[in-house]
């Protein structure tokens, strides 16, 4: 399932055009699926469990009949990826925008449980790891997450403080990490976390992965986060006090921790990018329709220039965004099939994340603006949508940490 | 167990619908068409039916080039195969003359253990055809079933009235129209919308089924559209104003209008 490439040589030059880019029909099919889902099973309720900061664990198995947490997943273990066709990234990015137009909350959801939950398991994982845990978490039955940030290391991951060491055929880990998604739903099944395992020779920790099922004693899930947004999304600190599993359970190779979540950031870059294209989407929407519905002064408010050039700016935000984010996710995808460098996935994903995710904020902004008082009311979605948009210039890597990454691919 | 669900693409109840001003037929070219969402619970108990125990779902249509896409949500949601029965001259065709394609269409395909339909579509809303199409194929009849079981040679159903309800059985082959209170319809998958590109759908005109241009279209059908007019905007609504006698003006206000 691939893009549609348009490549037309007119007979009347010897010029040929340039390729036409967009989703293929297979991907626009998808989007209207997930579509009539989202307004269907999440669109309802959103409001309810916003308000309650409530996680609606029944809908997660109902997102895995339609297929969204196997679009990367081979079909040995529930997924959609064949042999023949491979995985499809951009068809979760679309399902993630679906998702993030209805609620980003349940969009970060899909989002981390894909790329933090099972990417991980399904690329280091061996195969008793893969077949242990990935078709219940394909299936939706089950959740995982990935601790990463620790209280005092995020993008320099390298100050993990977490350790584990070597005793008696097991791993005892201790330490405390910060921010973990999905980590403390009913169906949380096991937490990725890295932590030092040793020291490299030039000195620098030795990071390596080791996966944690839940329930493991001295493996403690703080309380739930009082959270500027994303407010139904399951976040945690987690806590690990001599905690012990098996040296099985240690994912991909010994040391080989950092490269391992640097892969994993990489794409989720891509995937938060497409979750703020699902909220730019959304606020474009809502405008257009207050615009042409709200009357101040006996006319609709669209019809002042200071509101509707606000809405056009929100369009060009929404096609840039657009564009950006599903360049990034093909390239992925063609990268996963070896004609694309990692070098250029990389790239395009941090362009697209720092673009898309301050544009959504600033559609956050325009919208509540165009609202006016009742955009500081949560009886209209765009009041939820602002609060949950910030959080999006800042997970997977800060706006300064793309901007960082994109000037060092120019050698600075 | 082979069962045929026979299911119709309409046009979306969300959407502005009306009709051709030319002839009066409704107008499918204008709006966004769909599954007829109550054909959705027949596919849905359907495929039921079949996971349980073994055999085929087909799906068929009678409908212009875009009611293929109807055939497509189905074989997403999993039919196994779709037959798309379309002619220029079936425009206009009425319910008897549908019933008529689709009873053809039936015996090519072989006549199956069950044939499946919704309880009306969400256009016509007429509800004749399951009846129609039994009589045409000369199977028992069980209509608006809301419970299906299927044991051996017999189908029970359970039919919901508004004071009670009964239970009735009949031999298969049988038809079988169901409501939408029968069960859940699924969504596709990602991995159906894949599966159906794979999937077979053959396209019939009238010389495929032997059915002659006269029998079919505006020109053969029983009932015509006379006129059609634009649903008159809302009224406003009358506003009680409560002085203390608010409950008694209700009250008039439901009985001048027969509510109580």
């Amino acid at each position: 399932m691939l893009y549609v490439y348009v490549n037309v040589n007119t007979n009347a030059s010897m010029w040929k055009r340039a390729p036409m880019f967009e989703l293929s029909q297979d991907h626009e099919e998808f989007r209207a699926l997930v579509r009539d889902f989202a307004q269907a099973e999440v669109a309802p309720h959103v409001a309810q469990w916003s308000k309650d900061k409530y996680f609606p664990t029944d809908l997660v198995p109902k997102m895995g009949e339609l297929g969204l947490f196997g679009l990367v997943v081979p079909e040995e273990y529930g997924g959609s990826a064949t042999a023949e066709d491979g995985p499809d990234f951009t068809a979760l990015c679309v399902a993630i925008e679906e998702l993030g137009r209805v609620d980003q909350s349940i969009g970060i959801t899909l989002s981390a449980g894909v790329g933090l939950g099972i990417n991980p398991i399904l690329t280091y994982g061996n195969d008793e790891q893969k077949a242990t845990f990935l078709p219940d978490l394909v299936a939706g039955r089950a959740l995982a997450g990935f601790g990463l940030t620790e209280p005092e290391a995020g993008s320099d991951a390298g100050a993990t403080k977490t350790k584990a060491v070597r005793d008696a055929g097991e791993w005892v880990i201790n330490g405390a990490k910060a921010f973990i998604t999905n980590s403390g739903t009913a169906i949380t099944s096991v937490v990725t976390a890295t932590a030092r395992t040793g020291t490299n020779d030039d000195g620098s920790p030795q990071i390596s992965a080791i996966m944690i099922p839940s329930g493991t004693p001295g493996f403690i899930v703080e309380p739930a986060y009082d959270k500027l947004g994303w407010w139904i999304s399951d976040t945690h600190g987690l806590t690990f006090e001599d905690c012990r599993v098996p040296e099985e359970n240690l994912l991909g190779r010994e040391g080989d921790g950092f490269k391992q979540f640097l892969k994993t950031l990489d794409d989720g870059r891509i995937a938060i990018s497409a979750l703020a294209v699902g909220m730019t989407q959304r606020m474009l929407e809502e405008c257009t329709e207050y615009a042409k519905t709200r009357m101040a002064f006996g006319k609709p408010i669209g019809v002042n220039q200071g509101v509707s050039f606000q809405i056009a700016d929100l369009a060009v935000m929404l096609e840039a965004s657009r564009q950006l984010t599903y360049r990034a996710a093909w390239l992925k995808d063609e990268q996963e099939r070896g004609r694309r460098s990692v070098a250029e996935v990389k790239k395009a994903a941090s362009i697209a994340k720092l673009y898309s995710t301050e544009s959504a904020v600033t559609a956050g902004r325009i919208a509540t603006q165009i609202f006016g008082g009742n955009g500081f009311m949560e009886e209209y979605p765009v009041a939820r949508f602002y609060r949950d948009s910030k959080i999006l210039e800042v997970g997977e890597g800060t706006s300064e940490v793309q901007r960082m990454l994109i000037a060092r691919s120019f050698g600075l | 167990m082979n069962i045929v669900v026979c299911v119709k693409h309409v046009p979306d109840a969300q959407s502005e619908r009306t009709f051709n001003d030319s002839d009066n037929t409704t107008d499918r070219e204008g709006v966004d068409g769909l599954l007829s969402e109550l054909d959705e619970y027949a596919v849905e108990e359907a495929l039921k039916l079949v996971e349980a125990s073994e055999g085929e779902v087909t799906v068929l249509t009678v409908g212009p080039a875009g009611a293929a896409d109807a055939l497509k949500k189905a074989l997403q949601m999993g039919a196994h195969k779709a037959v798309h029965v379309t002619d220029d001259a079936i425009h206009g065709s009425d319910a008897p003359a549908t019933s008529l394609l689709l009873a053809k269409a039936i015996e090519k395909i072989g006549t199956p253990d069950v044939v499946i339909t919704g309880m009306a579509s969400t256009d016509g809303t007429m509800g004749v055809v399951p009846a129609m199409l039994a009589e045409r194929l000369n199977l028992p009849m069980v209509t608006y079933a809301s419970q299906l079981t299927i044991d051996g040679s017999a189908v029970t159903a359970r039919r919901d009235g508004d004071t009670a309800s009964e239970t009735i059985e009949a031999t298969l082959p049988a038809l079988v129209s169901v409501t939408d209170q029968i069960n859940e319809p699924r969504y596709p998958s990602f991995k159906g919308i894949m599966a159906a590109k794979k999937k077979p759908v053959e396209t019939w005109g009238l010389g495929d089924l032997g059915v002659d241009a006269g029998q079919v279209g505006l020109g053969a059908a029983w009932t015509k559209v006379d006129s059609f007019a634009k649903r008159p905007p809302r009224e406003k609504g009358e506003i009680v104003t409560d002085e203390g006698d608010g409950g008694t003006k209700l009250a008039e206000f439901l009985a001048s209008r027969k509510f109580i």
